[in-house]
Parts: C-alpha cells; sequence; structure tokens
C-alpha cells in the first residue's frame, strides 16, 4: 500500500503575523508543519508499524523553504519526499490539481490531508483532491482503523460523531484526537538526511491560480480593557456584573 | 441565475439560509435568486424558502434523507449547469465547507471559502474573508463566470421573508452511488442551549483546576445566565469536558453577544474561535494572560472567589 501524506509548511502559530504591501509577509516568520498535517503523516506511520506492507511518502508543494517541512516529515519517519517547487501562490483548488497527478503517479492508494490549514483556515485542498481523483472522502476523521481494504473510523459531522466505512483509495482529512504526532529523535533526524527527496518542477501540471490575493490586514478590534483588580473578590464581582448590565448591557 | 442551497434540519430552515438569501440578493449577479432543497419530507422547508427567493428547485428523494459530499457536490453541480448558475451559494456548516470544493472542481470554478463579504462589479467577485488562524482579514478576487461561495456562519443580516411565495419546480437528478457508509452516529445532546446559537458564551480553562471545578464556576455562571458552555483545547484533552464544547482552531467558532473567560490564557488557536466575540470579559489571575489584550472588561484574581461573588451578584 502507499500512502500519501500532503504537508503544508505555515506560520508557527506563536509567531505574530507581519503584513507588508498589502501581504502577509512571511520572510522573516519562523515556519512550521501544519499540526493538522502531522496528525496524518503520524497515522500513516501508524499503518506503516502495525504491520500492513506501506510506504509513506509526503508531498509538499510551494517555495524552497519547504523543504525544511519535508525534513521534518522524514525524521519523523516517512520513507521519501517530493517536493513540487514553485514560487505561485496556490489556492487550495489549484493545488489540489498538482496533489491528484502526483498520486496518480505514485499509484497512491490512500491520502492524509489536514482537516484544516492555519494559514488560510480553507477545508477544501482534501476535498477537491478526492474529486480530482473520483474517490471518496472521510472529513474531520478523529479515530481510523485498516482492515485490508477497507477503512472504518469516527468523524466529526454536524452536531456530534459518525462512524463511518469505506473502501480504498480514498482520501482522509485529520482532527484532533486522531492520534499524538510524535517528535523527530536525533538518530532520526540524522537518518533523514539520507533519505530521498525528490525535487519536481511545477511546469508539467499546468496549474493557474483560481485566485488572487489583493489585500490583507491585521484585524484590530477595539477593545475596552476595563480591568478591575479582584483583591476584593465580592466587591470587583459586584462592579463587573454592575457594568455588564448598565454599561455593555449585555446580560439582564 | 443565482443557485443557493438550502440548509435546513429536523424540518426547518437553518439561520444560514436567511443569510444565504441577504448575500444572493446583494451580491450583483445577474438572472433569479434560486434555492436548491436537497433532503427527503421537505414541503415545509420549500415553502419558508419560497417566501426568500425567485424560485425554488425540490428535490425530494428518500436517499436524499442521509447527507454525503459526493451526492451533494453532484446535485448541485448539475443543477448549476443545467440552469447556467453565475454563482452558487453554500453554507459555512462543517458539510458545505466539506462538499463545496468538490462543486468547484465539477464546475472548474474557483473558491471562495468562509466569506465574511462578498460583491461582483463587472464580472469580478471581491470576498473578504478571515486567514491566518482568524488574525488577518485578506481580500481576494475571482474572475469566473461562475464562482463558489460558501457564507461564513452569522456574518451576512438574515433577510425577512416576504409575502408572495416563489413558483417551485421539483427536479430531475443523476446521483452517484454512497461510497461512504455511515454505521453510526452519536449526537451531542445537551440540555444547554447551543454554542452555535448562544447570545452569552460561559468557558472554562485549565485555571478552573479540575472538572468539578468547572461545574461550580463555568456551569455555575451560565445556569444563572441562561448560557452556552464553551471549554479550552486543553481541558477537552484531559477529559474535564466534552469535544462538543470545544472553542477555538479545531473546536467551534462562536460569535456572542458577550463571552465570558474563566481560567483561559488565551492562546491564538482559541482565539481564533472567539475573538470576534461583541463583548469579551476575562477572569484570570495572572495579569499577563493574553487574554486580557481582547477583553472589554475583567478581574485579574482568583476564579474560585470571584465567579462564586459574580454568581451571587447576577442572582441578586
Amino acid at each position: 500500500m502507499r500512502i500519501l501524506a500532503l504537508i503544508r509548511q505555515v506560520l508557527d502559530a506563536e509567531e505574530t503575523v507581519r503584513i507588508r504591501a498589502g501581504e502577509v509577509d512571511l520572510s522573516a516568520s519562523k515556519l512550521v508543519v501544519d499540526t493538522m498535517d502531522e496528525y496524518g503523516v503520524e497515522q500513516a506511520l501508524r499503518i506503516r508499524e502495525s504491520g500492513v506492507d506501506a510506504e509513506v511518502i509526503a508531498l509538499a508543494i510551494g517555495a524552497e523553504r519547504n523543504r525544511e517541512a519535508l525534513r521534518t516529515v522524514l525524521a519523523m519517519g516517512a520513507d521519501c519526499a517530493i517536493h513540487v517547487t514553485t514560487e505561485l501562490a496556490l489556492d487550495p483548488i489549484a493545488l489540489s490539481k498538482v496533489a491528484a497527478q502526483v498520486a496518480q503517479q505514485e499509484k497512491i492508494d490512500l491520502i492524509f490531508c489536514g482537516g484544516q490549514q492555519a494559514d488560510w483556515d480553507s477545508h477544501a485542498l482534501g476535498a477537491a483532491t478526492a474529486e480530482r481523483l473520483q474517490w471518496p472522502q472521510a472529513t474531520w476523521v478523529s479515530a481510523l482503523e485498516i482492515h485490508g481494504q477497507t477503512l472504518t473510523g469516527r468523524h466529526d459531522a454536524e452536531d456530534g460523531s459518525e462512524m463511518f466505512s469505506v473502501q480504498l483509495p480514498a482520501v482522509v482529512t485529520t482532527q484532533q484526537g486522531l492520534n499524538e504526532p510524535r517528535y523527530p529523535t536525533v538518530p532520526n533526524i540524522m537518518r533523514a538526511k539520507k533519505k530521498e527527496l525528490r525535487v519536481v518542477s511545477m511546469e508539467s501540471f499546468q496549474v493557474e491560480p483560481k485566485l488572487k490575493v489583493i489585500g490583507a490586514e491585521i484585524q484590530v478590534r477595539a477593545r475596552l480593557h476595563k480591568i478591575l483588580d479582584g483583591k476584593d473578590a465580592s466587591a470587583a464581582a459586584a462592579e463587573l456584573v454592575e457594568l455588564l448590565r448598565n454599561e455593555a448591557r449585555v446580560i439582564a | 441565475m443565482i443557485l443557493m442551497v438550502v440548509e435546513h434540519a429536523n424540518g426547518k430552515l437553518s439561520k444560514s439560509t436567511y443569510e444565504m438569501a441577504t448575500c444572493a440578493r446583494e451580491l450583483g449577479r445577474e438572472g433569479p435568486v434560486t434555492a436548491l432543497v436537497l433532503g427527503y419530507a421537505t414541503a415545509t422547508v420549500a415553502n419558508e424558502v419560497a417566501l426568500l427567493v425567485d424560485q425554488v428547485l425540490v428535490a425530494d428523494h428518500a436517499e436524499l434523507a442521509q447527507y454525503d459530499p459526493e451526492i451533494w457536490s453532484a446535485a448541485v453541480a448539475q443543477i448549476a449547469s443545467e440552469g447556467d448558475a453565475n454563482a452558487v451559494l453554500i453554507g459555512g456548516s462543517r458539510s458545505g465547507r466539506e462538499y463545496s470544493p468538490r462543486v468547484a472542481v465539477k464546475l472548474d470554478a474557483p473558491l471562495l471559502e468562509d466569506v465574511v463579504s462578498v460583491v461582483s462589479t463587472e464580472g469580478v467577485v471581491l470576498a473578504e474573508r478571515y486567514t491566518y488562524l482568524a488574525r488577518v482579514t485578506e481580500k481576494v478576487t475571482a474572475d469566473a463566470p461562475v464562482v463558489v461561495i460558501t457564507l461564513k456562519q452569522a456574518a451576512f443580516a438574515a433577510a425577512t421573508s416576504g409575502t408572495q411565495a416563489a413558483e417551485q419546480f421539483d427536479v430531475e437528478l443523476t446521483l452517484p452511488q454512497r461510497r461512504v457508509q455511515i454505521t453510526g452516529k452519536s449526537l451531542e445532546k445537551s440540555s444547554r442551549i447551543s454554542l452555535a446559537e448562544a447570545e452569552i458564551v460561559v468557558a472554562g480553562g485549565r485555571g478552573v483546576g479540575s472538572a468539578e471545578g468547572f461545574r461550580t464556576l463555568v456551569e455555575g455562571l451560565a445556569d444563572v445566565l441562561g448560557a452556552a458552555v464553551g471549554a479550552t483545547r486543553a481541558i477537552v484533552d484531559t477529559g474535564w469536558r466534552p469535544y462538543s464544547e470545544q472553542v477555538g482552531q479545531t473546536g467551534k467558532t462562536v460569535q456572542p453577544k458577550i463571552y465570558i473567560a474563566i481560567g483561559i490564557s488565551g492562546a491564538v488557536q482559541h482565539l481564533s474561535g472567539m475573538g470576534k466575540s461583541k463583548c469579551i470579559v476575562a477572569i484570570n489571575k495572572d495579569a499577563d494572560a493574553p487574554i486580557f489584550k481582547v477583553a472589554d472588561y475583567g478581574i485579574v484574581g482568583d476564579v474560585n472567589q470571584i465567579v462564586p461573588a459574580m454568581i451571587a451578584a447576577v442572582r441578586k
């Protein structure tokens, strides 16, 4: 079985977002593997470790920096990595065209993708890739088992969760709770340097962005910042309740 | 035409459908606003939406009783193609955001996800959406004959129903086989009002100390205020509270009139789920906690003393 993990390199959540000339500027920021994508890598590794004859391939599409993310994933335990290089800013629908073609070329049976991306706050990449491949999808998966060609598991639905069953090939998007991703150990980081990281040019995929970002602004919302000292708990509580009732008028 | 896919549950239109109607009317693309109702036993829903739009297309079949992303996207793309739609509006619910990318691929259309505003001028669609864990507002454009748009919940005003009911038409659909079998459901039923629709939310973090502390402080205050209850990821992970109560990046996004954060430090992942609340109140012992930076009101102090005093003050 061949498993593809889609990897996106995103801004570290602890980092401040910087904007320059109307666009988000990541050039001086720390970037990391999207946590939601790490769940996918971890799950793929667990499938391989459970005794299933599986190969885990990581794919990143984007600027040269993405190779750091792929090295991290190789150090976690992926078998090999593919980097499709481009400086183009591609939206998820455009990206899915590349992901689907790579999946076909690599004869992939199962794709993992993050449930939501920490940069575009998008849910689209997994579903769009599934559509291009004409595969079924299971999204927001928080528990997964594999028996032969059958995937069973649990995923979040509109209100509550559902148990599902689907045949391979399929796309699975991840959700918190699926697993606890491992940290790369030093020996594995050393070993990862010798693993295959194939660099492919974007040209062969014939992809154009469907969207254009024309402006970005940090959200600033003016807040009142009326912060009371709570040393005298009952006086502070009474004052706060009074403010919420009669100044903000948000409680009865 | 402008096609909007009706969201409904338990035989009633969802709030998001009224919001879609507003968006459709103000979008600035040509053609009748057309509602598509997918489901089973949907007569009431179709009659309700007929008061919001110019025409209603109804596919009422037993096989549409259970949502499925492949079936829904096939149905929507078929109707959009046959009716030459120039915009397809879909709700920003879990399911809407799950099947909309498939519709975009089928129509070879751009997808504008979870927009908070959208307008079409001379064929170019300009939308605003939140990115980077809702810390940035990005403006994006799409220049295409048909665009697929999902609308962020509660971002658009709800349309009011007219008095003239639009005509309804039954539609024939060619639907694919269901490939994902749903073998069980666990509905998270709560006696409280739902997080997404609540005007008041009381939420707790690690600072409440224990599962018992959460019950006394967070649920105690929520009870006297008639509020919904929310939790941070940290305490959902420890098992004190169910995932259905989690607010933040991987949980729910809420936008209540007032959000009261008890013992919550305010990690960026949590702020991304509640930062748009109209009024934010923080109670925390650490004066440097990031939650105070986004708070309108707050108390620096011991939650075990302050919250019971607040409960008493509200009761007065």
